[in-house]
């Protein structure tokens, strides 16, 4: 699961109040990235095959693909 | 239920829980393939196939394609809503618990955001390439099948598979407007066979799974109306499926081929559901038989259409 960064301040040095809070934000873990690459790698293919079927639809019915009766 | 708790409850529903927002997904392509209930898409595909094939005319094969390709997506769309909006009760029944969204692999709102990003291309998709009856009857599939089935019949009413059953029985309609633009009695014979076959089919399976359903709240015939009645239903909308399944014969729909094929498969059926009916309880032997004949025989009397009146035609669309 991923961790979400937590502001962290110095309490050593008694800097709690004056330094900056880093926020790493959402920080994947190895398996969520993968399985985040996965899903961006289906989406971009679907999209790419969604693409190409418009085109060559286009090209085979030809100018009769403007003709849409009801 | 107050407004708060129904507020609650539909956030929940759309996975919009504040402790749920900041989780990053592990879901995995494969999850959400089997949000789209492959198994229930293959169905689609192949009936849709043969109310394409069987269908009287010419087209493309790239159109063909397409529309059965966009009707598979549809399903897929329909099978995500569905799980989106039954993930409680996926949660508690045995066969549908190791689901994506009951298991936590992937939340409510992304099956919801799923569902309806494939229902919008798949029939606009439809409606732009092939024709705009086709993609009103898959829009209008994908609404029966959850606004009408999933969220209001199946928690309200033991007819719920009987009514909902017309979104499985729609396919062969789709594919057949998609091939002529237009509808007629032929389609509308495949319909009435799919619809018919539902009730016998779900219930053969509600019959071993009584339990599961009622712990789930789901209202099917045999937790509502008790065993014998499931068993008496059964028989009797299985003796209107069968002279519907030889239909398309004795109308001179189809050869002699068919008629053989729906008359004996039709017998064995009648037989399971006379089975059902006499079996000492439970009828849990007899059911099952049943439940996987029913699949058996709708294959059957659809592939044997595809041989006789479709296949002949595909291949010379395929060859043009």
């Amino acid at each position: 699961m991923g961790r979400v960064g937590r502001p962290v301040g110095d309490v050593t040095t008694g800097n709690a109040m004056t330094e900056e809070p880093k926020d790493e934000g959402i920080v994947l873990t190895e398996a969520q990235k993968r399985a985040r690459r996965s899903r961006s790698i289906a989406i971009a293919l679907s999209l790419a095959a969604l693409v190409i079927l418009f085109y060559v639809v286009t090209l085979v019915k030809g100018p009769i693909v403007l003709v849409r009766p009801l | 239920m107050s407004l708060v708790s129904e507020g609650a409850d539909f956030r929940g529903r759309l996975g919009f829980a504040e402790t749920e927002l900041a989780e990053p997904s592990l879901a995995s392509v494969g999850d959400y393939v089997a949000l789209m209930k492959p198994r229930v898409m293959s169905l689609v595909i192949f009936t849709a196939l043969v109310g394409l094939a069987v269908a009287p005319g010419s087209l493309h094969p790239l159109i063909a394609f397409t529309a059965l390709l966009c009707i598979a997506v549809g399903a897929g769309a329909a099978g995500a809503l569905n799980m989106w909006y039954d993930a409680d009760v996926d949660a508690v029944m045995t066969r549908t618990a190791r689901r994506p969204v009951p298991m936590g692999r992937i939340k409510p709102g992304e099956a919801l955001a799923f569902g309806l990003t494939l229902a919008g291309f798949a029939v606009v998709t439809l409606g732009l390439l092939v024709n705009m009856l086709a993609a009103g009857l898959l829009a209008f599939t994908i609404f029966f099948y959850v606004g009408i089935y999933t969220i209001c019949l199946k928690r309200w009413t033991p007819q719920n598979i009987v009514i909902g059953g017309a979104a499985g029985a729609f396919p062969p309609m789709i594919g057949w407007a998609a091939a002529t633009g237009s509808l007629s009695a032929e389609p509308v014979l495949l319909f009435m066979i799919i619809f018919f076959w539902t009730p016998p089919h779900f219930w053969a399976l509600a019959l071993t799974r009584t339990e599961d359903y009622a712990r789930a709240g789901i209202p099917m015939l045999p937790v509502v109306a008790g065993d014998a009645s499931t068993r008496r239903q059964i028989l009797a909308h299985t003796l209107i499926l069968v002279p519907l399944g030889v239909a398309p014969w004795t109308l001179g729909y189809a050869g002699t081929l068919y008629g053989v094929v729906a008359g004996v498969t039709g017998a064995i059926m009648l037989v399971l559901a006379w089975q059902v009916l006499r079996e000492s309880r439970p009828a849990e032997r007899a059911s099952k038989h049943l439940f996987a004949f029913s699949i058996l025989y709708l294959f059957l009397l659809f592939a044997v259409l595809l041989i006789e009146r479709g296949w002949g035609g595909l291949v010379a669309r395929l060859a043009t």
